[in-house]
């Protein structure tokens, strides 16, 4: 299936979670934000939440900045 | 802790509130921060390099347990992704305070005050620290005091410009005005504009172009540093009222052949 990860189009298996994406980007030690379709996924439901076909994947973290 | 600064609860030393942006590597940003003596470093929040998502991390080198962090909503242009960009950097676990900016426009990034206030109210609610970023305008401050945010950050000049403090009167007005902290955002650029707030009675400066885009950001830092101290000092310390006519130093008494 097919999901949207920082406006890029990326295919995924059925059944991945959260966790499963932020593990595959390497981004486990990481202070990371996720946003699941606007809303914001708060990090318990990361190893839950499944992935669905079209879904919108915001995932943010901190840079330089004024 | 004398002469201590207090923000949203915490106490600090320093009255140097940095940027951490525009720097060449994170190893500069982390040496001008230890330069600055700054304890609080301000953050923009942005989305993941994907394809290589493997780097280094700005937290890598800003130890948030020793630093503390403060997540800005820089570019935003709308309340609504204000809220969104500060609610998501309280989910990536720095804590509740946010340096709330909605910009107004792009050629003078003058903040939007009716949405900066509408934001903030709904993230005071929310349990946020609100810092919001504002024009000079005592007006707006003293509402986004009443609202409750956990201080005001009037600018002194447009983001970047390094123009320095261009309104001190109303910088005065907003200070005999508010009772949470005054911080002056954006706009200075050298160590004097910092003096220059800090006489005013400002209780911190918050600065990163200034620093960041000196020939010598480390050497600029440090007298940014030595500039808020002496502003503060100097503020305590009362300055003499202007005159227009001299008074001498030195006795009258004891003059020769008098």
């Amino acid at each position: 299936m097919r999901v949207t990860i920082n406006g890029e189009p990326r295919d995924v298996a059925e059944g991945t979670t959260v966790a499963d994406l932020i593990h595959h980007l390497q981004l486990n030690d990481r202070r990371i934000a996720v946003e699941l379709n606007c809303d914001i996924i708060v990090r318990e439901l990361y190893t839950t939440r499944l992935l669905a076909d079209g879904d919108e994947v915001e995932i943010v973290h901190f840079v330089g900045g004024g | 802790m004398t002469d201590a600064f207090t923000l949203a609860g915490k106490q600090y030393r320093s009255r140097l509130i940095v940027g951490t942006g525009k720097y060449r590597d994170f190893a500069e940003t982390r040496r001008a921060v230890e330069a600055s003596g700054a304890e609080i470093v301000t953050v923009a929040l942005r989305r993941v390099n994907i394809t290589d998502a493997g780097k280094e991390n700005l937290l890598d080198y800003l130890d948030p347990a020793r630093f503390t962090i403060l997540p800005n909503t820089a570019g935003c242009y709308t309340a609504d992704d204000a809220i969104r960009t500060a609610r998501l950097a309280r989910e990536a676990g720095i804590g509740t305070l946010v340096k709330l900016e909605v910009i107004g426009d792009d050629k003078t990034l003058f903040p939007d005050v009716p949405a900066t206030i509408e934001a903030a109210r709904v993230l005071v609610r929310e349990g946020f620290a609100v810092l919001p970023y504002i024009n000079d305008d005592p007006i707006a401050a003293k509402k986004l005091e009443e609202l409750g945010c956990a201080a005001v950050m009037p600018l002194a000049a447009p983001i970047g410009s390094g123009l320095g403090i261009r309104n001190p009167y109303n910088i005065r007005i907003i200070l005999e005005h508010c009772r949470v902290p005054v911080i002056v955002d954006a706009g200075v650029g050298t160590a004097s504009d910092a003096a220059i707030a800090m006489e005013l009675g400002c209780d911190a400066v918050l600065m990163n172009t200034a620093i960041a885009g000196a020939k010598d950001p480390i050497l600029m830092a440090e007298a940014m540093r030595l500039g808020v101290e002496a502003g503060r000092k100097a503020f305590l310390a009362g300055r003499i009222q202007r005159k227009l006519y001299a008074t001498a130093s030195s006795p009258i008494e004891g003059m020769l052949g008098s």
